[in-house]
């Protein structure tokens, strides 16, 4: 994770060494790495002259250490939806009330009040998507709307499977596989999760973030992963496709919030208000592929988005996608344990 | 220092001398702590310190979502040795941590044996040539560390990937069919380790070779020695020092190695490194990923203190 960290900071600050000269305030963005739209900076630098920093992490876990640890002089975060709550309880966000805000209109209906943030309070749909499977049809041409696909895969894919190393999304997952819900605290289930996890790993190549151009390249042929990382692949590669695990997969939705001690409050809120403008979220999309939620964003979106399966889920997976939950702290321990257990 | 200076030579008695040696050498001593001062505050507030957070956190409770509960508690120590079973409560050394551990030192033992076949030869071919042209070798060697570690990390990567450099001139010249599976393994963390750390081992053994008399390899053929008696009776031994230095500069990074075994190895198989930081974001559990982090510096000293011990040794041995 520290690697992306690298990266993304190194990048953003090649990108931005010769910014707006008159800028009248600053930014602190804190986001997932290879997921900001660089336009959408630039087009939010020009409109305000509010200069932005993006610097990326990894997994969600990293970024609450990072926060949680203090001294960071960032302003906002991007925790996805079953991380939102802890933000709140933990006061590491600010009550920003998006509710208030002149474009809070613009978000599509279902993403107004939501159980991570009741009413939004504190935080604006950055973007939404499932966990699914990346599969290089070229290596492996059956159903691949299945789990089985990492937990008990096909022949030709033996050896050749990466797994997203995100601790909540593959045992999530993997409880879906088992007849299950994620974060259960159901020992049977968990313990049937640990010994297939425990089973199908030796026939995995790696745990990898930044698979989109890896599996474009041919270096894994399948992987648990997010969609529009999938599309992203696809758009390099025409023989990536994404499947939906008819056992059960999940949904998420990474939720933009200000940081409770964030220094640049006024500009923070600047920025929420400005991703709900459709126009501005469809660039958010355009980069990243997923959907943002807000309303009339497509007719600003590349041609391809609208026909994307990735993108739009198809009427007869709708019915398997689910939120997720945040985990409790004992449920937690044991994901813990078995993802040790699984990496030894 | 001033005050011994104001005493004009020879006016005092000898305990006035005395004396006023004994205020010189308490001043000097003062001036010798305050110029210290900076250093060793350094040493207190840059070292010591964060270490000392580090043996606290260990001993405390983990918070719920990371972050440490100030209440005093053994069970991150515990756990780095011993492990509950998550269903049958059943207890057991923490065979997780053990082979995580087994699998760091293996590892860094296989790159500190390759980094010494191959920086032996180096350095033996850069010590026997003309005092001349020895700078450019050497300057050879020192040039990759003026690239950064994450891009030669990443260039290693496009050459050993399926459809990188390698697999790609040994497909097209017919001599494997389906590419070889490089990246994301031990081997791919191994050959990565001994790129990065190679120059640590060739330098000091450079350096030991460098002051070597020759005519003693030229003495040791004179009395029919055969070439590898020659090597293994007379440049060995005189080398050993910076063979010791070289394998310790070498094991010791490779052991807390994070970045090449995550970018190369694939992050299905756990290093050290990997595990702590696993605690410090996923896992949660800070106070574990300090008593793991001392683990490991535990076990940097213990191999220092060997290589210390072993020095000593051959000192007095010589005398």
């Amino acid at each position: 994770m520290k690697l992306k960290v690298l990266i993304a900071a190194l990048g953003v600050s090649m990108m931005f060494s010769n910014g707006p000269a008159s800028a009248e305030g600053e930014l602190n963005l804190f986001n997932w790495g290879n997921y900001t739209n660089p336009e959408l900076i630039e087009k939010f630098e020009k409109e305000t002259g509010i200069k932005v920093t993006v610097t990326g992490y990894d997994d969600n876990d990293s970024a609450l250490a990072k926060i949680k640890a203090g001294g960071h002089g960032f302003d906002m975060v991007v925790p996805s939806s079953n991380y939102v709550p802890i933000w709140i309880e933990e006061g590491l966000l600010l009550e920003a009330r998006p509710d208030q805000m002149p474009n809070f209109e613009n978000l599509e209906d279902q993403w107004k009040d939501v159980d991570w943030d009741p009413g939004r309070h504190y935080t604006v749909p950055w973007q939404w998507g499932s966990v699914g499977v990346m599969v290089d049809t070229a290596v492996y041409d059956g159903d691949i709307n299945t789990s089985s696909i990492i937990f008990d895969p096909p022949e030709e894919l033996v050896g050749k499977i990466n797994v997203a190393p995100e601790m909540g999304d593959v045992i999530g997952t993997a409880l879906r596989y088992v007849g299950s819900e994620p974060c259960t605290s159901d020992k049977e289930a968990l313990k049937k999760v640990r010994d297939l996890l425990l089973e199908a790993k030796p026939k995995w190549l790696s745990m990898e973030y930044g698979v989109i151009e890896k599996i474009a390249a041919g270096d894994m042929a399948a992987s648990l992963y997010w969609n529009g990382a999938a599309f992203r692949a696809r758009l390099q590669n025409p023989d990536i496709h994404y499947g939906y695990p008819r056992e059960g997969y999940s949904l998420w939705m990474d939720s933009v919030g200000i940081l409770a001690d964030a220094k640049n409050v006024e500009e923070a809120k600047t920025f929420l208000n400005f991703i709900m403008e459709p126009e501005n979220a469809a660039l958010i999309s355009a980069f990243a592929r997923y959907a943002n939620g807000v309303k009339g964003s497509a007719e600003f979106m590349p041609e391809d988005m609208a026909t994307a399966t990735e993108v739009i889920i198809p009427e007869e997976f709708k019915a398997s996608g689910h939120f997720v939950p945040p985990c409790s702290p004992d449920v937690q321990a044991i994901y813990t344990a078995i993802w040790t257990e699984l990496q030894k | 220092m001033g005050e011994a200076q104001t005493k004009a030579p020879g006016t005092g008695t000898g305990s006035q001398v005395q004396a006023s040696a004994e205020r010189a050498r308490k001043a000097r001593v003062r001036a010798h702590w305050l110029l210290n001062t900076p250093a060793l505050i350094i040493l207190l507030c840059a070292a010591s310190g964060p270490l000392f957070v580090v043996i606290i956190y260990s001993f405390l409770t983990p918070g719920d979502y990371g972050g440490i509960e100030w209440a005093f508690s053994l069970d991150g120590w515990f756990s780095v040795f011993m492990q509950r079973d998550i269903f049958e409560g059943t207890l057991s050394v923490a065979d997780a941590h053990m082979s995580i551990l087994w699998r760091s030192v293996r590892l860094s033992l296989l790159t500190t044996l390759t980094a010494f076949v191959l920086g032996f030869p180096t350095a033996y071919f850069i010590a026997t040539r003309p005092r001349e042209t020895r700078n450019v070798w050497l300057f050879l060697i020192t040039i990759p560390f003026w690239v950064n570690l994450l891009i030669r990390t990443f260039a290693i990567m496009e050459l050993i990937r399926n459809k990188g450099v390698i697999n790609t001139i040994l497909m097209s010249t017919g001599i494997i069919e389906q590419p070889i599976q490089m990246l994301f393994t031990d081997f791919a963390i191994m050959v990565g380790m001994t790129y990065v750390y190679l120059p640590l081992m060739v330098l000091p053994i450079y350096a030991s070779m460098e002051k070597f008399d020759f005519r003693l390899v030229e003495a040791g053929y004179d009395l029919y020695a055969t070439r590898m008696k020659v090597l293994r009776r007379i440049i060995l031994p005189l080398a050993k020092p910076g063979i010791v230095a070289g394998s310790i500069l070498v094991f010791i990074p490779s052991l807390g190695a994070y970045v090449t075994p995550r970018i190369l190895g694939g992050g299905k198989n756990m290093m050290l490194g990997n595990l702590i930081a696993l605690q410090f974001g996923q896992g949660r559990n800070w106070p574990l990923g300090s008593a793991l982090a001392l683990t490991l510096l535990a076990m940097v000293m213990v191999a220092l203190l060997i290589y210390v011990r072993g020095v000593a040794k051959q000192d007095s041995g010589r005398h």
